[in-house]
This record gives structure tokens, sequence and C-alpha cells, in this order.
């Protein structure tokens, strides 16, 4: 098995706060990799940074063989088309109706007939689950059809890469685990790899191949479920057992944070 | 103190980075509109067309209006200055200059920014909360051929029309008051048209107003990818957008004819 996304010591910034330290990831072809973490663990901008929609302070990402901060736009753009993305919101057009959603990239990329398009689109969204659905407008679906519509969006060029950002957040449990099923029976069917980003532990365990737990910036494990359920790691472990962190409090800085300046005696009194 | 001139330093420099994004999505949208078929990435001309029946012929109702209506004023007025002297015949002359140089022109490009400069700083903001820009280039769809350009030449090309058309409908808004007030006859009024415009005049309106549609979309681009923070950005922004677009047609326009008429 070769990599097909590398990251070589990958940093990133926004102004003076470094919100990725030296990250290392690779995903192998056909492998589903799970990058976890809570709110605010760097987990979106690594996902930007893999997308090429931000470029990195330093460290490299490479896609299929290819620095995607260094290669030509034109050479880009031919990545891209190996590319496949759902975003978190669905990021439909909203000023088109489903079906032209998910004919958008054959549209620009591809040199076929109308009737061939359209076939290929009600095939993508058949594999969703949203078969007859290309007329409705994307005001008109529910949460989770504009997930799997922005799937079916994400699958129509069949790329070699596909990327997820946060597929079941805010689904109903019976949704979230057919999206599940629809990610695996994808994978198998086609052996494109995926990188899936999620804070949902029970859709991670049940479709990851490998898992990275990201935390203020760094990958903390990176592994096999099985590897990091065994993590010693307490981060980790608080992670999966949904503990709280016990924040370590100073009493001044925390009257400070509270009264927003320096703490003086009558603040206190 | 210090505050005061660092906040002035801060605006200062986020000021000079918006004319310098405006003026690279100015020269890619025109690298797109001309190279875009070679490098097999065309502006769409379907999208093009969208635009222009937007822009343009969606405006004709209200631009006939405020047009006739504006025509009409400047009769009203040139007629009642003219009557100190006792010279209201002369007011064709007056009447023909101002709309072609400066009226028609103006209300054109005021309508043009306030419905569609602030409808494209809406879509634009709008599509880049909903991380539909993100998608777009991900797709490996450029935003600015697809968004960008298509907006540019859809508004170089209509608001000029539009123009035209004001002009007309001005000087018809004018010719039927002074033939009501003065009792002249439409044909006279006519011939005196003829005899006292110069195609030089009506170009400079046209001229001018291609000018205000590159404006209009670049402002409007501009403040629509400058959106952050959710509905309320966009509204604000939109608002923005209006404000600046009119405000630069206006100084553009002072500074154009300044110079044209030396």
């Amino acid at each position: 098995m070769s990599a097909v996304i590398e990251v070589q010591n990958l940093v990133a910034r926004y102004g003076e706060h470094t919100v990725l330290k030296c990250i290392d990831l690779q995903v192998q072809a056909g492998e589903i990799m799970v990058i976890m973490g809570g709110s605010g663990s760097g987990k979106s901008t690594l996902l930007r940074h893999l997308l090429g929609l931000q470029t990195p302070h330093s460290g490299h990402v490479r896609l299929l063989g290819e620095d995607i901060n260094a290669i030509p736009a034109q050479r880009l753009v031919e990545l891209r088309r190996k590319m496949g993305v759902a975003f978190q919101g669905g990021a439909l057009f909203s000023s088109m109706s489903v079906g032209e959603n998910v004919m958008l990239p054959l549209r620009e990329h591809a040199r076929l007939d109308e009737s061939t398009m359209q076939i290929m689109m009600r095939l993508k969204l058949d594999i969703v689950n949203l078969a007859g659905c290309e007329n409705l407008m994307p005001a008109q679906l529910s949460g989770g059809m504009i997930k799997r519509a922005a799937m079916a969006r994400a699958i129509i060029m069949d790329p070699r890469l596909l990327f997820l950002d946060e597929p079941s957040a805010g689904l109903d449990p019976v949704v979230a685990a057919s999206l599940d099923e629809l990610i695996l029976k994808l994978r198998d069917a086609t052996g494109m790899s995926l990188v899936v980003v999620t804070h949902e532990l029970e859709s991670a365990f049940k479709i990851a191949d490998r898992i990275a737990v990201l935390d203020h910036g760094d990958i903390l494990v990176c592994g096999s479920v099985a590897e990091v359920r065994a993590s010693p790691s307490e981060r980790v472990q608080a992670l999966l057992n949904r503990r709280i962190q016990p924040l370590e409090l100073n009493p001044e800085e925390y009257l400070k944070r509270l009264t927003g300046g320096p703490v003086s005696g009558g603040a206190i009194a | 103190m210090r505050n005061a001139a660092e906040t002035i330093g801060r605006n200062t420099l986020a000021g000079i980075a918006e004319l310098g994004l405006a003026a690279v999505l100015l020269l890619e949208s025109l690298g797109w509109i001309f190279t875009g078929a070679r490098r097999r990435q065309p502006v769409r001309f379907s999208a093009v067309l969208a635009q222009c029946m937007d822009i343009g012929l969606r405006a004709l109702p209200i631009v006939t209006v405020l047009s006739f209506a504006i025509g009409a004023m400047v009769a009203i007025q040139g007629i009642h200055t003219l009557s100190i002297f006792g010279a209201e015949s002369q007011v064709t002359l007056g009447i023909a200059l101002s709309i072609t140089r400066e009226f028609a022109p103006l209300i054109t490009g005021i309508l043009v920014a306030g419905r569609s400069g602030s409808a494209l700083a809406a879509r634009l903001g709008t599509m880049k909360i909903n991380e539909e820009i993100s998608a777009l280039t991900v797709i490996g769809i450029n935003p600015v051929r697809y968004l960008v350009a298509p907006s540019l030449l859809a508004m170089v090309l209509m608001v000029p029309l539009l123009t035209w058309y004001s002009d007309m409908v001005a000087l018809l808004g004018a010719g039927i008051y002074v033939s009501l007030d003065l009792g002249m006859s439409f044909t006279a009024y006519l011939g005196e048209l003829r005899l006292y415009l110069d195609n030089h005049d009506i170009l400079h309106g046209i001229g001018k107003s291609v000018l205000f549609g590159m404006l209009i979309t670049l402002v409007g681009v501009v403040n629509g990818l400058g959106v952050t923070g959710g509905a309320e950005g966009v509204g604000r922004m939109t608002t923005r957008s209006v404000v600046h677009a009119i405000s630069a047609i206006v100084i553009t326009d002072m500074v154009f004819t300044f110079l044209m008429t030396r």
C-alpha cells in the first residue's frame, strides 16, 4: 500500500496563534482515516489545509504524490477532479436544484452530453438514497438529505480521495447510522480513500480503519480503533469516556478574568 | 491618543488592502474573460446572460419611471430658472447637455448600485458563510471565473445600455413638459435636440457609465467576500456596498468630468 495523503511537519497559524503544531499524518490507499478531536482542537483547520483552502505556515501537504502548495494552478485543478469534498453544512448552491448541484462538477470538468450527465447524477443520488429528489431546491431538504446530497456531489466524479466534514453531526441516530453504512459501502465498492472529520465517537469507531486524535493542534495518538481505545494518554481517555477535563484554576487569574481587569483589594472584598 | 492613531493606521491599511483586492479581482476577471476559453475554463455565456437579465432587463421599469421623472424635473427647473432672464426658449440646450452628460449616467449608476451591486454583495456574502465558495474551489472551479467575471461582463454591457435608454426616456419626459409648458411642438423640440446634441455628449455619459459598471461590480464583490459573522455580517456588508458604490460613482463622475472637459 502507498500513501495517498502525506502531511509533513505541518504548522498552521492565525496571526500569532499557532493552531497546528508540526502535524505528521499519512493516509493509505483505500483507507478510512478518521480525524477526531474536541472543538478548537484544530481538526477543521487541518481539513482546510488538506483541501488546499489555506496555505500552511510551514510544512507540506501531498495528495496523490503532489505537493498541493507547490504545483501550478492548472495541475491543482486536475488534482481536484480526483477529490471529492462534502462540507459540514453541505454547501449546496442554493440557487440550483439538487440535480444541478450534483451535476456541476461534471458540467465544468467533463465533456458529456446532457442525458449522460443526467443518468450519472441519478445514479449517484440513488446511491445516497435520494432517488427522485433531483428537482428539489436545497432549501426544501432536511438536514440529513442535505448531507447526503452533498455526498452525492462529492462522489459524482468518482474521486480517489473523499473528504467528509462532520458527516453525521446534528443528525438523528438512525440517519447517522445509515450514513456510516453508506461511507463503508462506498469505500468497499470504489476503493477510494476517505478522510472523515468527526467528533461522534460511535460513528468514528464504526467506520475508521485508523483514527487520529487531535488536541490543541497536536496529534495525541494515531492508530487503529483498538490502539486508540488502549491509549494510555489521559486526554484521549477523557475524550473517549466523555470525561470533563479538570481545568487547573489559579484563583487570582480567575478573578482577573471575571472582573475583566487587574484584581484590586476592593474587588475581592 | 495612541489608540486613535492605531485605529487610523489599521483602517488605512484595511482600505488599501481592499483597493488591492479590487485591482486583483479586476485583472483576474479580465484574464478569465479573455483567456478562459484557451485554458478550457471559459466564462459561461449562460451565466453572463442570466446576469444581464437581472442587471439590465429587470431594471427597465424602475429606470423608465425615474428617468422620466428626472427629465421632467430638469425641464421644470430649467424653465423656472431661465424665466428670470426671460430666456425660457433656450431651455432645450440645458436639458440636452445635463441629461446626457450627467443625470442619466448618474441615476442609472445609483439605481444599479442599489439593485444589483447590493444583490451581488449579499449573494457572495451568503455563499461565503455557507462555505459555497470553498465548495467551488475544491470542485476545481475558480470562484473569480464562475462568479465575478460574468457579473463584471454583464455590468459593463448593461449599465451603458441602461444609460442610453435612460437618456432617451429622460429627454422624452423633458420634451413632454417643455411642449406643454412653452407651447413648443414636440417636433420642434426634437429638432433643437438634434441641433444641440453631439455624439460626443452621449458618449461622454456612456463612457462614464462603463466605469460605473466596473466600480459597482468590484465594490459589491469586495464587500461580499469580506463578510464575516453570519447573517448580520451579510446585512452590514450589503449596506456598506451600496454606500461605497454610490460614493465611488459620484467621486469618479467628478474626476471624469473634470478631466474630460479640460
